[in-house]
């Protein structure tokens, strides 16, 4: 019973700590200021490198991320999420945050991305092109046409006249390159960028038709932001030769 | 081939150790009486093959059981607290066996209504174990036994969860059924009255040891241990006789009436002890000095323990002569008990 | 009722304890109040007639009934062996049998597929020697959700077990009753309660299974999407869409707990 008892003090005092500790940082105290940004969970590897370099030009700023699928993020932006910038990996999704007026003018698209056939890297399926995909007895997995990589597949499909039996239409982009990963799946329609991000474990093999579903990532600073400058500036460093950089290293197209 | 049981247990568990051999006719009930954690309950359970023998055997009709499963032993046991199944009636608790043994669901049932009929429970068949008073749950328990037609039935402790009242009349009913049963019967029992009143035989066990074995009489008159003596109500000693005396171990020396040579016990009953406040005139033989240790009401009765030196005995005298004779504890009396009263038989 | 009645302990209930409940119901209750209040009502009946509802709840209560079939048959006997058998590890095969109790979900449908997957251990061999393949089907889904709430129905069927009287069980053995014997007519009544309890818990959690189900089964309408992945898929674009799904879902398992609570109730 003491011991149950100290433990659950221990907890408290942690508790309090805690509490005390985001406070401060609130409070802004010492002149520290956050940056926080809700972004797609494609942008993860470029943007956490353009919010280093942020940091770097502007001292006393942390850039904070959440890194998530769009929807949610927008979802908890439009509920009021305390966040400055939003990028998402749709329009659509986006639309949502500006339908609700929670963005600050309009939003830039800063980016594109296509879709690739991911297959694994021996490609036990002898996949080629588009076409191959409506082969009978190929397992293709793709996204559920209510995500967006799921309805840009869609349009690239039909733009080609490719009619596919997926096995599965899974939830998120990762779940389709797992999928492929573990040799489940013979082929999967999935971003170039997130081919590139496991280059080691799948093949990526660009097809034209990807062409007729491009996705456009959009950025916004947002109407409530708490740091309303710094989100201006970070929009511009996303839209700049040097975030484009960043961005087409990842497998990004510019707009 | 020998009828009935004939067995050897041998249980080593840690510390504890049982080696008991015992047998029992067709048709006779032993009794296992013995102390708490003797080993009785340890016995009948390796008999019925729920607690594994570290060596010996146990022969019914000549067939050995101790290689088999409790299920393939064709024995019957009743349990302390009886061990109905609670999700089933009464009727079904007594046709388990049956229906264990092959028989159709309803020839198991018309068996098992028999059953309950014998113990008088007829009325009581749909009844669930929770409805049942005590005695009922008991003869249940009984029948549930016996409906397996075991060559040996095994009972432990089978009145020990009744109040006095209800364990009168369920001892006489018992020992009605196991009068009436064709096999062996082992009984195991902390009371001295249901080994008396239930048993032909009686087997004393003491710390894992056959110490006393005979029909009940001859127990509850020559107690060779001091548990016997006690539960039989005798005060015991060990000594030498020689002729019509005996030097008790305690260096005292008793006249008899029986004339032995050698190891002897010598007992004799609380009653036949006398209380003086002083030296009697025309001086008994068998006199001695002690001090009162303990005065208790025992029903009408009040008994009285002697402290040593020379040794230790209890009186049992009336209250009229504790306040008479004024009998407290830590005061000296004289003792004296007639040669007549006392027993002597050998060791 | 009379008996309950006379069973109830004497007093007024302690505020100590009583505040802390109430705290924890309206925890509970009030997420569902939530979903309550931002419900589309007015659409409610439109929503729920499309075929595709229909499906994903038809498919739900098919695969969580099996799973929970599954469940019994083998976790019943391992509840039985873990609670009879003394052998040495036992301690080590009891944390395993909660291991997905305490994985995420996801990872267990990731485990699961690389146990059962096409080029999984077993799975490989599976497809191999019969042609079996379990990811994206109906079977796989019964089988992810069969992995994640075996637990609850091992643990609740493991405690009945070791409370129940073992002796009752050597009286069954001398009245010539086989071990199996005293299983089917002596043990299994007697934890009957439990095991009763452990399937409920075992249906609800199988009802309700998302992560491992999309990761092992995919989703795929009216093959492997349960009502949990319609509703994930249908937050991500009509939030609305996902309440109505949830309160089926809900309004569906309370009607069924509580229909089969009364029937166990009412026959003991």
């Amino acid at each position: 019973m003491k011991r149950m008892m100290a433990a659950a003090a221990a907890v408290l005092t942690l508790a309090a700590a805690g509490c005390g500790d985001t406070g401060g940082k609130r409070d802004g105290g010492g002149g520290a200021k956050t940056l926080t940004v809700f972004a797609a969970a494609s942008l993860t590897e470029s943007f956490t490198a353009l919010g280093r370099s942020f940091e770097g030009t502007h001292p006393g700023v942390k850039v904070r991320f959440n890194f998530g699928g769009s929807s949610a993020l927008a979802q908890q932006i439009t509920q009021g999420a305390p966040a400055d910038v939003f990028a998402a990996a749709s329009p659509a999704t986006m639309k949502t945050v500006t339908d609700g007026g929670a963005a600050s003018g309009q939003p830039q698209v800063f980016a594109k991305n296509r879709l690739v056939i991911a297959v694994p890297p021996q490609d036990p399926g002898k996949v080629a092109k588009l076409a191959d995909l409506a082969r009978p007895g190929l397992k293709v997995v793709l996204c559920a046409e209510q995500v967006p990589c799921g309805a840009a597949a869609e349009k690239a499909l039909a733009a080609a006249g490719v009619r596919v039996k997926p096995a599965s239409q899974e939830q998120d982009v990762k779940a389709v390159l797992t999928k492929v990963r573990l040799g489940e799946a013979d082929a999967g329609l999935v971003y170039r960028t997130d081919a590139k991000a496991a280059a080691a474990q799948v093949k990526g093999i660009e097809f034209a038709e990807s062409a007729k579903a491009v996705n456009d990532y959009p950025i916004a600073a947002l109407a409530k932001a708490p740091q309303p400058a710094l989100a201006r500036q970070f929009v511009g460093l996303v839209l700049s030769g040097q975030g484009r950089t960043a961005l087409t290293g990842a497998g990004f197209e510019s707009p | 081939m020998r009828k009935g049981l004939d067995a050897r247990v041998v249980v080593r568990r840690g510390a504890f150790d049982l080696d008991l051999a015992l047998a029992a006719e067709p048709g006779e009930v032993v009794a296992l009486l013995g102390p708490n954690g003797a080993g009785k309950s340890t016995a009948l359970r390796a008999l019925a093959g729920l607690v594994p023998m570290a060596g010996g055997h146990v022969r019914v009709d000549g067939a050995d059981l101790r290689p088999l499963p409790p299920e393939r032993r064709g024995i019957g046991m009743v349990f302390q607290d009886y061990l109905l199944f609670p999700h089933l009636s009464a009727l079904d608790n007594v046709a388990f066996g049956p229906r264990c043994q092959g028989e159709r669901k309803a020839a198991a049932r018309r068996r098992a209504a028999e059953w309950l009929a014998r113990v008088g429970l007829a009325e009581h068949a749909s009844s669930r174990p929770r409805a049942l008073s005590g005695g009922q749950a008991q003869r249940v328990a009984l029948a549930r036994a016996l409906a397996v037609e075991p060559r040996l039935l095994l009972l432990d402790e089978p009145l020990a969860a009744l109040d006095a009242h209800t364990r009168l009349e369920i001892r006489a009913a018992l020992g009605r059924h196991l009068a009436g049963f064709g096999g062996a019967a082992v009984l195991v029992t902390h009371d001295p009255l249901d080994a008396m009143v239930l048993a032909d035989r009686i087997v004393v066990v003491e710390r894992g040891r056959l110490v006393q074995q005979g029909p009940p009489a001859e127990v509850a008159r020559r107690p060779r241990t001091d548990y016997v003596a006690r539960l039989v109500g005798l005060n015991l000693y060990r000594g030498r006789a020689d002729g019509h005396t005996v030097v008790l171990e305690e260096g005292h020396r008793l006249d008899t009436v029986d004339s032995l040579q050698g190891e002897v016990f010598l007992a004799f009953s609380p009653d036949a002890v006398a209380l003086y406040r002083s030296r009697p005139d025309g001086s008994p033989r068998n006199l001695w000095q002690a001090t009162i240790g303990a005065v208790e009401r025992r029903g009408d009765r009040v008994r009285i323990r002697l402290d040593g030196p020379p040794f230790t005995a209890a009186a049992d005298v009336t209250p009229g002569a504790v306040a008479e004779l004024r009998l407290t504890e830590g005061s000296r009396v004289w003792a004296a008990v007639k040669a007549t009263e006392t027993r002597v038989y050998p060791a | 009722m009379t008996t309950r009645d006379a069973d109830r302990p004497p007093g007024r209930p302690p505020w100590i304890l009583v505040l802390p409940a109430l705290t924890g119901l309206v925890f509970l209750v009030l997420p569902l109040a939530g979903l309550l209040v931002r419900a589309p009502w007015s659409t409610l009946g439109t929503r729920l007639a499309e075929p595709q509802v229909l499906e994903a709840l038809r498919l739900s209560l098919v695969s969580a009934t099996l799973a929970t079939v599954l469940c019994l048959l083998f976790g019943v006997p391992l509840a039985w062996v873990l609670a009879r058998v003394r052998l040495p590890g036992m301690r080590l095969v009891r944390a395993l049998v909660t291991v997905p109790l305490v994985l995420p979900p996801v990872v267990g449908g990731v485990a699961l597929l690389l146990a059962l997957g096409r080029r999984g251990l077993a799975g490989r061999w599976l497809e191999a020697a019969f042609g079996i393949s379990l990811p994206f089907t109906t079977a796989g889904v019964v089988l992810a959700e069969t992995f994640v709430a075996m637990p609850f129905l091992v643990i609740s069927v493991e405690g009945a077990l070791r409370a129940a009287d073992l002796r009752l069980e050597e009286a069954a053995a001398t009245l010539g009753a086989s071990r199996w014997t005293i299983f089917r007519r002596v043990t299994l009544p007697l934890v009957a309660p439990g095991v009763a309890a452990g399937a409920v818990l075992c249906w609800a959690r199988a009802l309700g299974e998302f992560g491992a189900t999309i990761t092992f089964a995919g989703n795929f309408p009216g093959r492997t999407q349960t009502m949990p992945l319609a509703v994930y898929l249908a937050l991500e674009t009509d939030p609305q869409a996902a309440i109505v799904l949830s309160l089926v879902l809900l309004a569906v398992s309370v009607v069924v707990l509580a229909a089969l609570r009364d029937r166990w109730t009412g026959a003991s």
